[in-house]
């Protein structure tokens, strides 16, 4: 079938089979950071926006997201950089494989909610599974992040 | 994971319908089931072009399209405010926010989970599922049914007065739930139960439902959730802690349940004499003290 779907604002027109996965079709158009990690729709590896709403790329057919908006961490490498640093500099994941993932979908918190407290932040991201930590470097990451960027009061209503 | 070979959007209720009789012809929702399985499907059926996917609310009724996702469901205000915050309960311990952007109520619904937290939900209020072909049907009955090739249009849920809370125990976050437990309190108990329903709430059809001001339903059992009630109107009156403890006990002895991986029979009955207990207690005056 062909497909019409703006990746990452650009148009891209292709033939894809009913049940390529959305996964498989933004890694052929060179969209590497987009992983599987296991395989049953639990990890968040994958995770791409869809109509600017994070959804599991392993879980939906490319050709339903045709004539729609799809934006992978490529897209918004300068965005995904700036808070990938807090977590890089808890030093908070050991491998990284599950880093895509987890800042593709922190960000679409704080796009839904810029003031999240500490239970938002663990309930929003409780479908990013990260193998090697125990989460708490990556909360620090956040916390230290949202304090740069919106100022200290901002994380005030932690308690 | 499945093949696919035809994937057809389709353009009207009559055409999903008239391809889903064809055998080999799934209807796909939020595909997160579906994609578990293995085998070959002819032709899936998208209902994405349908509008579907909204949440309309009346003064009597919300009437929730198939594909509205779960994520729409956690994040209604109407909804909300109706289940006292019992809908996002249900749902937010569901995988992530990821997943529940796709989940679809439809699919949750029509496949009849026994790990379902939307059908133990949506069972404790006063639910309808909208078949196309079939018309109306309380989801008390539809839930006992098998499957057949007709299509869920839309769940309507009727606004009877009542409060809800919601509970479930998962042996870890984001997993299948061991236990999920809803309850009402009705406010009103002339509206309280169709007679025409009385005995079709429990898997054991001999049971008589008698009109009560509680109704509990309880699932991944771990068999899909079914209503029990408070027969023996044990929780007349004001809801002491007594009361509620020898509610749980009742409901434990009649709630059938079953051991899996996640958990045993024995262990799930105790958890439906805990869960029973604590909403019982909620819901006789303690609620409004937990929850603001």
């Amino acid at each position: 079938m062909l497909i019409n779907i703006n990746l990452n604002g650009k148009n891209v027109r292709s033939e894809a089979d009913p049940d390529l996965l959305l996964i498989d079709w933004v890694r052929a158009q060179g969209c590497y950071s987009v992983k599987r990690g296991c395989e049953t729709s639990n990890c968040g590896l994958c995770t791409v926006f869809l109509e600017d709403k994070p959804v599991l790329s392993c879980s939906v057919l490319a050709v339903r997201a045709d004539g729609k908006r799809v934006v992978t961490l490529e897209g918004i490498q300068e965005e995904g950089a700036e808070f990938g640093a807090f977590i890089a500099d808890q030093g908070a994941e050991q491998c990284g494989f599950c880093n895509p993932g987890l800042v593709m979908n922190a960000l679409a918190l704080f796009r839904e909610n810029p003031n999240p407290s500490e239970e938002e932040i663990r309930e929003y991201l409780a479908g990013n599974l990260c193998r090697c930590s125990g989460y708490e470097g990556q909360m620090r990451g956040i916390r230290a992040y949202l304090e740069w960027k919106y100022g200290k009061s901002h994380m005030e209503n932690e308690g | 994971m499945i093949t696919i070979r035809n994937y057809i959007k389709a353009t009207s209720l009559e055409q999903a319908w008239q391809l889903n009789q064809q055998r080999g012809s799934r209807i796909v929702g939020g595909m997160l089931w579906l994609k578990m399985g293995t085998g070959n499907v002819q032709t899936a059926i998208d209902l994405s072009d349908l509008s579907l996917d909204r949440i309309e609310e009346t003064e009597e009724e919300f009437r929730i399209g198939c594909m509205v996702s779960l994520r729409q469901l956690e994040q209604h205000p109407g909804l909300a405010v109706y289940t006292g915050g019992a809908m996002k309960e249900a749902l937010r311990h569901i995988v992530g926010v990821q997943f529940r952007n796709l989940a679809t109520v439809g699919g949750s619904i029509f496949g009849r989970y026994g790990f379902s937290d939307v059908l133990t939900m949506f069972l404790v209020m006063d639910s309808y599922v909208e078949l196309y072909a079939g018309g109306i049907v309380p989801l008390r009955e539809f839930s006992q049914r098998g499957y057949d090739r007709d299509v869920l249009v839309r769940m309507i849920v009727k606004k009877e007065p009542a409060r809800f809370v919601y509970s479930s125990v998962r042996n870890a976050r984001t997993d299948f739930p061991v236990l999920t437990c809803g309850a009402a309190c009705l406010e009103n108990q002339e509206t309280a139960y169709p007679e025409d329903q009385e005995g079709a709430c429990l898997e054991n059809q001999n049971a008589v439902c008698l009109t009560g001001r509680y109704r509990f339903s309880i699932g991944a059992r771990p068999g899909k959730a079914i209503l029990t009630e408070d027969q023996e109107r044990i929780l007349t009156g004001e809801v002491t802690e007594e009361k509620a403890a020898a509610f749980g006990r009742f409901a434990a002895g009649r709630v059938p349940t079953g051991s899996n991986l996640r958990g045993s029979a024995e262990y799930r009955s105790h958890l439906v004499e805990v869960l029973c207990t604590r909403a019982a207690i909620k819901l006789g005056g303690q609620q409004n003290a937990d929850q603001y």
